[in-house]
């Protein structure tokens, strides 16, 4: 008797753990207890599903939340190399809000602009100075809206990083075309930052930036001082990141003498590999220090998961500083490292910006017990078996028709709140299943689901997480099969 | 107070019915199923004798209760005659018995439903009539409310309610529906049951009965100040006030006499004479009223048997209709467009996010319709289904619809556009009132072979977008389908489906998951004969 309820409680516990990676996407109402600060992560990887889902996320405590937050008090780091004094908090680009509230093919798509321009002008009222975004950011309308909301400052006020993102072409031509396009849509007439986007195999490399010369291109406009910064975002393997480091990388004979790394690094991610790439982000940060290249950090809320995590890192958290909200915690562990050039944050909500401001204005490095109880809230994590979707986005539109970041956001949710209904023993299992079931057409129209999905694996190679998403998306298929048949055991 | 008993029973009974035909989610069914299975004609086809026995024996001991409390028709009749009565009071008056349509009708339909034509029979069916009206003209009225629920529901995060899909299942039976409602509803607004009297064959049945009751209303002539005022009130035009007698053949047993008589001289008791009308005696009695009468009616039965005509001309258009199609099958379903989805641009323009498209998908032309599993075929269907549309509406996978084939016209067939027949559900042969769809448990379902899947090879996505796939060997519930590869040299090419026959239940999973559009390169293709494998 006592065994399964023991397990009951444990799954439950690692649900709501688990939740927090869903929550980032979804519309629930609880979210907004913990911490303004949901930020919907980096960009680079975040998710900023902002077209489906207003969220509240969990806040601060009153008492946080009526202290001014101080306009002179941002932590800034120096480029060891221009210069460059640069907000630790970036303001990732790939979560804006949008106008439209509903999620269809067909209607129309549009930045809610007037909103971008009040987030950005608090921010940088605040001190945030560096802006982080992707032609294919947003279906592609990031760097119009920023470049928009920014062409109200001086050009010397703030600092744009933006990436050639020819993932889906390796031509020559289309790649100056989409870099020259950026001028355009950003309206500058130099990057301060520009980046090779989500690198990771060295045939890919090969392919997008070396055989076509495209990193030629980047390093000879690098000379004529339209790109002050070259760098790349990585996701991927070791022995990859390891060659882009390595000095037998050259373009003509030269090194690309790379001016930072973007690279993916959290409290969770630090010593767990698992699952995203074969390599902890403490390996990568810790070789980037030791060349002296600075870092730029993506997802330090792995998706919007470490702002709300499960009740019993919630309680560890809140018992060493109740009014700090949980972002919060991730951000101060992340912005601790001293090679860290910037945190990027996609910040969807006013209420994400301010919490987020609060940690960074000036910012607190985690104290050696600080980082004991991170240690402590990670093991409750490692229960979490949800997918490791972090609603980036890179993966749609699927042309099957598939809405994959929702379908897993369905599950992720289910598992965070409870609503899981993995064992027909169970009291809860009749009131799950219903809860399941009825949410996932709610959520996610029919011709949408995981059952249509025929594991074409066309998306599993835009996948910055590497997720093996036609293997999950069987997987909850089956799940659902076996909850409509009322089929022995359900659990994945 | 006889009456007013009558009202609540029908009133109950009436609610209770039509909800049969509304809630889709078979909740209803679980506790009131047995509402349809009491009805005349069900029972009778599913040769069920309790029912037909206690139904034979009820209308010998008190007359017609059947037409007045258990007929939704009926009961809906009344509702309409109530309605009219209420600007044109005792607008009624005797009428003699039309033996000849009565019983015509009823020889028509006997022969019908023994030549195997039960499809037209049906039409003239109260039972189903009610449930073809409720289950296309009110049924989406009741969803448009549920999905209004569910969107409230769905804001204050409960699950009570949920949304359902709203279509537009038939042309045809829409007509077919809009058509009796009028019928029935302008004869009932304007002369009361002259339908139940005349046309419908059970009323023209339980009449036989009727008029050998034990209870029966009868004019006590000693009371009686010959007033007239029971006829002018009795909406089966069956009181001859002029011989103080009443037609118990036609009386629906509804007792508005008893209270309408303000004598008291009407009473419902045992005994009476048997009836002893002599049919012409009235006529010459009554002759100047009624010769208009008459005529106005004889002209709406020549419309409604001219509408039974049409129906019939019709349906059997549809069903040459069919076997001409099936010649081309293979030509059309080569000539449809194999991808499914309309993508935004891809290459260079690919960024982040977005929805494709996804194009509706139709229906393959089938040679042979589905037909559900249970209902053993087209024969037996054909012979057993009074085309209520019950199972339509509690089919909760969109799979089923009234047919538009003419051996089937208006019985259930199945399409998998919507849905496919999932293999826990038996819901369709658990509320079937008649034997049709015969009750299955979810084993013998899933072994009923109702079809066969036929891959197409022109317009399977693994052929025309060079892609892996094999949606449908992974959702056939019978392990049916195999992956073989494309190119018999090369064992690593894409896998395209291998299906056996011998394990195909025709379930139309694979056609409803296949990802090709509008029509799936894998469907199924009906049998005529259902058998197990």
């Amino acid at each position: 008797m006592n065994k399964p309820d023991k397990k009951n409680i444990h799954r439950r516990g690692f649900l709501k753990s688990a939740g927090g990676r869903t929550v980032a996407v979804s519309a629930t109402v609880s979210a907004t207890l913990s911490g303004a600060a949901l930020t919907f992560p980096l960009t680079g990887c975040g998710s900023g599903n902002s077209e489906s889902s207003s969220e509240f996320t969990p806040g601060p405590g009153p008492e946080r939340l009526q202290t001014p937050i101080p306009t002179d008090q941002m932590t800034y780091r120096t480029h060891p190399r221009s210069g460059d004094r640069v907000s630790l908090l970036g303001y990732g680009c790939m979560r804006f809000p949008t106008k439209t509230k509903v999620k269809s093919a067909t209607a129309p798509y549009e930045i809610d602009q007037e909103v971008v321009n009040e987030l950005v002008d608090y921010a940088i009222a605040h001190g945030v100075n560096f802006f982080d975004t992707s032609p294919r950011y947003l279906r592609g309308h990031s760097e119009r809206a920023i470049g928009q909301a920014l062409s109200r400052y001086p050009r010397d006020k703030f600092f744009i990083s933006t990436k050639l993102s020819n993932q889906a072409f390796y031509g020559y031509d289309e790649a100056v075309q989409m870099y020259q396009n950026s001028f355009r849509d950003l309206q500058v007439d130099y990057f301060d930052y520009y980046l090779a986007h989500a690198v990771g195999t060295f045939d890919a490399f090969q392919k997008r930036y070396v055989q076509n010369g495209v990193l030629k291109f980047m390093m000879n406009e690098r000379k004529a001082g339209r790109i002050r910064h070259l760098g790349w975002s990585f996701h991927g393997q070791k022995e990859f990141f390891d060659y882009m480091l390595s000095p037998e990388l050259k373009i003509d004979g030269e090194s690309p003498n790379w001016d930072f790394v973007l690279i993916q690094a959290n409290y969770f991610d630090w010593n767990t590999a698992t699952g995203r790439t074969n390599v902890n982000a403490s390996y990568l940060y810790d070789k980037l220090e030791k060349l002296g290249i600075p870092v730029m950090i993506m997802e330090p809320l792995l998706g919007g998961q470490l702002a709300k995590p499960n009740f019993k890192a919630l309680a560890l958290m809140k018992q060493a500083e109740p009014e700090a909200s949980c972002a919060s915690w991730a951000f101060r562990f992340i912005g601790s490292f001293p090679n860290v050039l910037t945190v990027l944050s996609g910040m969807t909500y006013m209420e994400h910006l301010q919490d987020n401001l609060r940690t960074f204005c000036p910012m607190k490095p985690l104290s050696d017990a600080e980082h004991e109880v991170l240690r402590q809230v990670t093991d409750t994590m490692s229960e979490f078996q949800g997918i490791n979707c972090t609603q980036c986005q890179y993966c749609m539109p699927c042309p099957y028709g598939i809405d994959i970041p929702e379908v897993f956001a369905h599950y992720n949710r289910c598992l965070n709140e409870g609503n899981f209904p993995s064992d027909p023993a169970s009291e809860n299992y009749k009131r799950a299943r219903r809860a399941f079931l009825i949410g996932y057409d709610r959520r996610v129209p029919k011709l949408r689901q995981a059952n249509h999905c025929i594991s074409c694996s066309l998306c599993e190679k835009e996948c910055p997480q590497f997720i093996k998403i036609g293997n999950e998306m069987k997987k909850i298929d089956n799940f659902v099969e076996n909850l409509k048949q009322e089929r022995g055991k359900a659990g994945l | 107070m006889l009456r007013k008993l009558r009202i609540l029973m029908a009133c109950v009974s009436f609610l209770l019915v039509t909800l049969l035909f509304l809630d889709f989610t078979g909740t209803i069914h679980l506790w009131f199923g047995w509402l349809a299975k009491i009805q005349f004609l069900p029972a009778l086809l599913a040769v069920n004798v309790g029912v037909m026995v206690g139904l034979i024996l009820l209308t010998l001991l008190f007359g017609r209760i059947y037409c007045s409390v258990i007929c939704p028709l009926g009961i809906l009749q009344d509702i309409f005659s109530w309605f009219a009565g209420k600007s044109k009071r005792f607008r009624f008056q005797f009428k003699p018995e039309k033996t000849v349509l009565r019983y015509g009708f009823l020889v028509v339909f006997v022969v019908l439903l023994l030549v195997g034509c039960g499809q037209i029979a049906a039409f003239l069916a109260p039972y189903s009539a009610f449930g073809r009206i409720v289950s296309t003209l009110l049924s989406p009225i009741y969803l448009l409310g549920n999905n209004a629920l569910a969107y409230l529901a769905e804001r204050a995060e409960s699950y009570a309610f949920y949304r359902v899909d709203i279509w537009f299942k038939s042309v045809t039976m829409f007509l077919t529906a809009t058509f009796t409602l009028l019928l029935v509803g302008i004869l009932a607004w304007r002369s009361g049951r002259v339908y139940c009297n005349t046309v419908c064959p059970v009323g023209t049945i339980l009449g036989f009965f009727s008029r050998f009751s034990l209870w029966k209303p009868t004019i006590n002539t000693e009371k009686c100040n010959g007033c007239g005022l029971c006829a002018r009130n009795c909406k089966s035009s069956c009181i001859n006030p002029a011989t103080h007698r009443i037609d118990t053949s036609r009386c629906v047993a509804c007792f508005d006499c008893l209270e309408t008589c303000r004598q008291h001289a009407i009473e419902w008791k045992i005994g009476g004479k048997p009836r002893t009308e002599n049919i012409t005696e009235n006529i010459t009695e009554n002759v100047e009223t009624t010769v208009e009468t008459v005529a106005r009616r004889g002209f709406l039965m020549a419309v409604t048997l001219t509408a039974l005509q049409a129906g019939r001309a019709s349906a059997q258009n549809s069903g040459q209709k069919t076997e001409n199609n099936s010649g081309n099958n293979a030509g059309n379903l080569s000539e449809q467009k194999s991808s499914g989805t309309k993508m935004p641009a891809h290459s260079t323009s690919k960024t982040d996010g977005g929805l494709a498209e996804i194009i509706d998908k139709v229906s393959p032309r089938r040679v042979t319709p589905i037909t559900p599993p249970g209902s053993e075929g087209i024969r037996h269907l054909a012979r057993h289904c009074t085309a209520c549309q019950l199972c339509v509406t509690v089919c909760p996978n969109q799979v089923l619809r009234p047919s538009k084939n003419g051996k089937i016209f208006q019985m259930p067939e199945m399409s998998y556009e919507r849905g496919y027949c999932r293999p826990e559900c038996v819901r369709c042969s658990q509320v079937c009132p008649t034997g049709a769809i015969q009750l299955l448990d979810v084993a013998t379902k899933s072994a009923t072979h109702i079809g066969q899947a036929v891959w197409v090879r022109e317009s399977c996505v693994v052929m025309t977008d060079h892609v892996n796939c094999g949606n449908c060997e992974r959702h056939c519930p019978t392990k049916a389908i195999q992956m073989i590869p494309s190119d018999p040299k090369n064992p690593d090419s894409l896998k395209i489906p291998a299906i056996d026959p011998a394990r195909c239940i025709g379930c139309g999973a694979c056609e409803n998951l296949c990802p090709v559009r509008p029509v799936s390169a894998i469907y199924v293709e009906g049998v005529e004969r259902h058998h197990l494998e």
